[in-house]
């Protein structure tokens, strides 16, 4: 009886499903473009050697390291429509993807920049002296030298880091972002003919466990490729 | 004219001061040994010489170019300390090889991000020095394939092909099982022949001895003795040089 509903309701369910994971991707892939780069700018922030930056910095890391992300999800999206009266994310679901992008990119920036930190601080300092007495300038010993290696030592905590991250999206869900957690939830209360229904919301967890599925091997690949040097 | 001149240097961490009005000067072609019980200044006069340390007084000068003049008001720019550096070539106690390049990219990448001529000269005269340190078959390795000795070999081939005019060691075989500073000494021992000059820190006496055309002493911050290696080897004046030759 179940089984005959699922397979009469799976075309219906598959292709929303699929609708959400699409938002739950791009907003995946937004926050890791963005988060990427940002957090290396972070990371050298805290690291400065002008202390009234680097205390500014650390502050910034401690606050969005230390609430909720899901907190920051309702403060981005809420605080300027609700509390300043100027909605700038706009309406609709291209609103809400653009704060959560934001908050998403921001928080992950902030965890990224440690890593980065603890990578940048792994690297010998000899191979920044052996760059120096070779009258490399600092931006060449960067590039040239330290970066690979670190980005060796960061591959492990940033698979982890970003495993995470393909699970966190779904917090996306309390702004009513419709990626697919929301799209599962759907079926629950109505959608498309279908009420009642938990099957799909527990289904999502398939698409999560195969798309992490993915990236464990694909950090596996990455580690292997980088093991030729220590 | 001497190709490198030093005169009271001096470098203090704290309060601890480890480098006292150090001065001496070298000639052209000349190889220095440095010794002296650890913790006597030996490496922090090579970091020095290298601005990787920054002396708080004291000149440094090479062919007669001042190239540091301290002590110094306000901060030195990086542009100037960077072609300060450029004088000199520094082998490390640990090497210090870059270790996701090969040895011929370790030898060619400063003279290539320096521009010092067109990839196939560079490329050329990477493999001749790699060759001279008797490596040729190894160009296409990585430093994790290669043994201390080779490691050394290869730093002292990177050194070399900025063509520096001083190369300085620091300890270049402490850190080598002791079959292999063999290699490596007879390497640098080779480059005397080449007209290199060359300051060496170093605890293989026998190595000093042969090989150098002045030795210092050091002790506590201050040249204790300098001198031929004849003269401070042979007839040691102070009582701590004379010590220490007994211990060694």
């Amino acid at each position: 009886m179940i089984f005959e509903n699922f397979i009469e309701q799976f075309p219906t369910v598959f292709s929303a499903l699929n609708t959400g994971f699409l938002q739950t991707l791009k907003l995946f892939l937004v926050t890791l473009a963005g988060a990427i780069p940002l957090g290396l700018i972070i990371c050298f922030g805290s690291m400065s050697r002008f202390k009234p930056l680097s205390w500014l910095v650390n502050g910034i890391i401690w606050v969005v390291r230390g609430s909720p992300l899901m907190i920051q999800l309702l403060i981005i999206f809420y605080f300027p429509g609700l509390v300043l009266g100027n909605n700038i994310w706009g309406s609709g679901e291209t609103g809400r993807f653009l704060a959560a992008s934001v908050a998403f990119v921001f928080n992950y920036a902030c965890y990224f920049s440690e890593i980065y930190r603890g990578g940048i601080l792994g690297v010998p300092r000899g191979q920044t002296e052996a760059g120096q007495v070779l009258g490399l300038t600092k931006s060449q010993i960067f590039f040239k030298v330290t970066l690979l290696q670190m980005v060796k030592r960061i591959v492990p905590p940033m698979a982890n880091e970003i495993i995470t991250l393909v699970k966190d999206t779904s917090l996306a869900r309390i702004i009513a972002l419709q990626e697919i957690i929301w799209a599962g939830q759907a079926f629950m209360k109505g959608s498309q003919g279908i009420s009642g229904e938990i099957w799909p919301l527990f289904f999502t967890a398939v698409y999560y466990l195969v798309f992490s599925g993915v990236l464990t091997i694909l950090f596996k690949k990455l580690e292997k490729k980088l093991s030729y040097f220590n | 004219m001497s190709v490198l001149s030093v005169e009271n240097l001096s470098k203090s961490f704290g309060s601890v001061k480890v480098l006292r009005d150090i001065t001496f000067s070298l000639e052209k072609g000349e190889v220095l040994a440095i010794i002296g019980s650890s913790g006597g200044g030996k490496t922090t006069l090579l970091r020095c010489l290298n601005f990787l340390e920054t002396a708080d007084s004291g000149r440094i000068s090479v062919n007669g170019e001042c190239i540091f003049d301290g002590p110094v008001k306000g901060k030195r720019r990086d542009e100037e300390i960077r072609q300060a550096r450029l004088h000199f070539g520094l082998v490390f106690q640990q090497f210090n090889l870059f270790p996701q390049y090969t040895v011929l990219k370790n030898v060619t990448l400063a003279p290539t991000l320096l521009g010092r001529g067109t990839p196939e000269e560079i490329q050329e005269e990477a493999r001749r020095l790699i060759h001279r340190v008797g490596l040729s078959e190894k160009a296409d390795f990585y430093p994790c394939q290669l043994s201390g000795g080779q490691q050394q070999r290869v730093a002292i081939a990177r050194a070399l092909a900025l063509s520096p005019d001083i190369l300085c060691f620091d300890e270049p075989t402490s850190a080598l099982d002791p079959e292999l500073t063999g290699e490596v000494l007879s390497v640098i021992r080779g480059l005397k022949s080449g007209d290199s000059t060359m300051v060496v820190v170093t605890h293989e006496m026998e190595f000093a001895r042969s090989v150098a055309d002045k030795v210092i002493f050091m002790a506590d911050g201050i040249i204790e003795e300098m001198g031929s290696a004849e003269q401070v080897f042979g007839n040691p004046r102070s009582p701590l040089l004379k010590n220490f030759l007994s211990k060694a």
